[in-house]
C-alpha cells in the first residue's frame, strides 16, 4: 500500500524522496496500460477534473487532458481568455464557482509563482500545480526523472546539467528540487543574466562555460529561453546565445561525449540551445518525456485522488 | 511472545504440503480433462497472490502436456477495483505481464482465494481490456462459498471452505516449495 504524504501537488519542494518514488512506481503500471490495445483504466470514474489555464499551453494541458481521459476521469477545460477573470473575477471566486459545480481536482496553470499554494489554502479540492510563473513545474519535474531512471536506472550520483534561460524557468527549479531529492548532483550553466542569485544556496554549482559543463555532465538538459517572460534584453543576440550556449554534435564530438543523455522539456526552439540534428539524434529522449509525462500524470493524479473520499 | 504463539497454535491448516500437492495435482488434471488441445488456450494468473498458484499449476500441466507450449501472463486489478476512494489507502499496482494476443482466446483466470468475487469482477473488466476472448474459466485453489457479495463462480475448485467474516484464508508458499500449506486466521491475528 502507499499514500502520498500530501494532498495536493504545489510544488517538488513539498515532496519527499518516498513521494517521488511511489509515483514513479506507479507509472511504471500505468506505462503499460497506455501500451495496451484500450489505453483507458477506470479508477476515476467517479471524478471531475477541471484543468484550469490562465497561461498558454499546448502539451502540458494535452498530456494532462490525455492522462485525465485515460483514468476514465470527466474532465472540463477552462482557459484564461474566455473567462470571468478578464471581467474582474478574484482567483478564489472563479475556482470556487467551478467547485460549486461538483469537481473534485483542479489542474492549474497560471503566470503568478505560488497562485496555486494560494489556491490551496482557500478552496477545499485537491490541487496539481502544472507551472506557476517562474516558480515549479512539479509534473514536468517528475516525468524528466522517471525518463533518466528508466535510462540511468539511480540517479545516485548523477551529474546532471541544466543549460539556458534558469532565471525565468519553472522547470529548472522543479528539476534540481526532485534531482536532489533522487540524489543526483545537479549543476546549471547560462549567461550569468539568466542565472538567478543566490542559487548557489541549494546546493547548485552554476557553470557559465559550456564546453566545460558539458565535459563534466552525464545528462544536459536544454531549456528554451522564454523570450515572453523576458522585459529586458539579457543577451545581445539569439545567434550570440546560440554560438555560447548552444548544443552541437560538434562539441560533442570534440568533448568524446558518445554516452550523454539530451533532454528538453519543450518547445524546442530548434538551432538556437540545440541544433536540430542533435534533438533528433540517438542521444536524445525528448519523445521519450513525452511519452512518459502522460503515465507520470496519471500516476500523480490516481494517487491524489486516492486521498479524497467518493461520496456516498 | 507467548501471547501471540499461543494465539497462532490456534490457527489452522485447512491443507497442509501434502494436501496441497494432491490439490494442485488433481486441479491440473482436470483442466486436462476440459482440455485436450492447449494451443488456443492461455492461463492468466491474478496480481498479486494468484501468481503463485498460477506457476505451479502450469508446471504440473506441462508434465502432462509436454509437447505443446501453455501460454501464461500475469493480469493486475488494482485500477480496476471498485474500492478506490472508498478505503484509507491507495493500493499500489503490481506488474501486468500479458505478451500474447487474448483475442479469440479460451483464458483459465486463476486467483488463489476466491472470497467477494470482487476481484474476479474486477480482473474480468481488465481482461477485456486486452481483447475479446473465446470463453473465460476462473480457477482457484480455495472458494468461501458462503462469502460471495457478487455471482461468481468457478469452474476448478481446489478446496471449498465454510468460514465465517472475521477469519481469513491464507496460502503460504515457500520458494523451495518444501512447505507449502493453506491455513486459517481469525480477523485479529490476521492483524498481527
Amino acid at each position: 500500500m502507499g499514500t502520498l504524504s500530501t494532498k495536493h501537488l504545489l510544488g517538488i519542494k513539498d515532496v519527499t524522496r518516498e513521494d517521488i518514488e511511489l509515483i514513479f512506481k506507479t507509472a511504471d503500471n500505468f506505462k503499460e496500460v497506455i501500451n495496451r490495445p484500450i489505453k483507458k483504466v477506470p479508477s476515476l470514474r467517479d471524478v471531475t477534473i477541471a484543468n484550469i489555464f490562465f497561461e498558454n499551453s499546448t502539451r502540458t494541458k494535452l498530456s494532462f487532458e490525455l492522462a485525465e481521459k485515460r483514468l476514465s476521469a470527466d474532465v472540463v477545460n477552462f482557459s484564461a481568455s474566455s473567462s470571468s477573470v478578464k471581467k474582474g473575477e478574484t482567483l478564489v471566486d472563479t475556482v470556487n464557482n467551478i467547485l460549486a459545480m461538483k469537481v473534485d481536482m483542479v489542474v492549474m496553470r497560471h503566470p503568478n509563482p505560488g497562485a496555486c499554494v494560494h489556491l490551496s489554502r482557500h478552496v477545499d479540492c485537491s490541487i496539481i500545480n502544472a507551472g506557476d510563473g517562474a516558480h515549479e513545474h512539479p509534473t514536468q519535474a517528475l516525468l524528466d526523472a522517471y525518463s533518466l531512471r528508466e535510462k540511468l536506472g539511480s540517479l545516485e550520483g548523477k551529474k546532471i546539467l541544466i543549460v539556458g534561460d534558469i532565471l525565468h524557468s519553472r522547470v529548472a527549479l522543479s528539476n534540481i528540487f526532485c534531482l536532489q531529492k533522487l540524489g543526483a548532483e545537479v549543476r546549471v550553466c547560462g549567461p550569468a543574466t539568466l542565472i538567478p542569485k543566490h542559487l548557489e544556496e541549494l546546493g547548485v554549482k552554476v557553470m557559465l562555460n559550456l564546453r566545460e559543463a558539458i565535459a563534466w555532465c552525464d545528462v544536459a538538459n536544454m531549456l528554451r529561453i522564454q523570450l515572453e517572460r523576458q522585459d529586458i534584453h539579457y543577451f545581445p543576440s539569439l545567434r550570440e546565445y546560440s554560438m555560447q550556449y548552444g548544443l552541437t554534435r560538434q562539441l560533442l564530438d570534440e568533448l568524446g561525449k558518445k554516452d550523454i543523455i539530451i533532454m528538453h522539456p519543450g518547445p524546442i526552439n530548434r538551432g538556437v540551445e540545440i541544433t536540430s540534428d542533435l534533438a533528433d539524434s540517438e542521444y536524445s529522449i525528448i519523445l521519450n518525456q513525452v511519452e512518459n509525462g502522460v503515465a507520470v500524470r496519471m500516476a500523480v493524479l490516481y494517487l491524489l485522488a486516492g486521498k479524497t473520499k467518493a461520496s456516498s | 511472545m507467548l501471547a501471540i504463539f499461543a494465539r497462532r497454535m490456534k490457527n489452522k491448516t485447512l491443507l497442509d504440503h501434502t494436501a496441497l500437492n494432491y490439490t494442485l495435482h488433481r486441479l491440473a488434471y482436470e483442466v486436462y480433462e476440459q482440455h485436450t488441445d492447449f494451443s488456443n488456450l492461455a492461463f492468466i494468473s491474478l496480481q498479486p497472490r494468484g501468481v503463485a498458484l498460477g506457476k505451479r499449476i502450469l508446471a504440473e500441466l506441462e508434465r502432462l502436456v509436454k509437447d505443446q507450449k501453455i501460454l501464461h501472463g500475469a493480469l493486475d486489478v488494482t485500477f480496476y477495483r471498485d474500492d478506490f476512494r472508498r478505503r484509507e489507502e491507495v493500493l499500489v499496482p503490481s506488474t501486468t505481464d500479458i505478451e500474447f494476443s487474448i483475442e479469440g482466446k479460451e483464458i483459465i483466470l486463476i486467483d488463489d482465494v476466491l472470497y467477494t468475487g470482487r476481484t474476479v469482477r474486477s480482473g474480468l473488466d481488465a481482461l477485456l481490456d486486452f481483447g475479446r476472448p473465446k470463453h473465460v474459466e476462473l480457477l482457484v485453489l480455495i472458494d468461501r462459498r458462503f462469502s460471495r457479495e457478487l455471482p461468481v463462480q468457478p469452474d476448478y475448485t481446489g478446496r471449498t471452505v465454510d468460514v465465517v467474516r472475521d477469519e481469513r484464508v491464507k496460502v503460504e508458499w515457500t520458494d523451495d516449495d518444501t512447505n507449502n500449506r493453506v491455513i486459517l486466521f481469525s480477523e485479529d491475528q490476521w492483524a498481527h
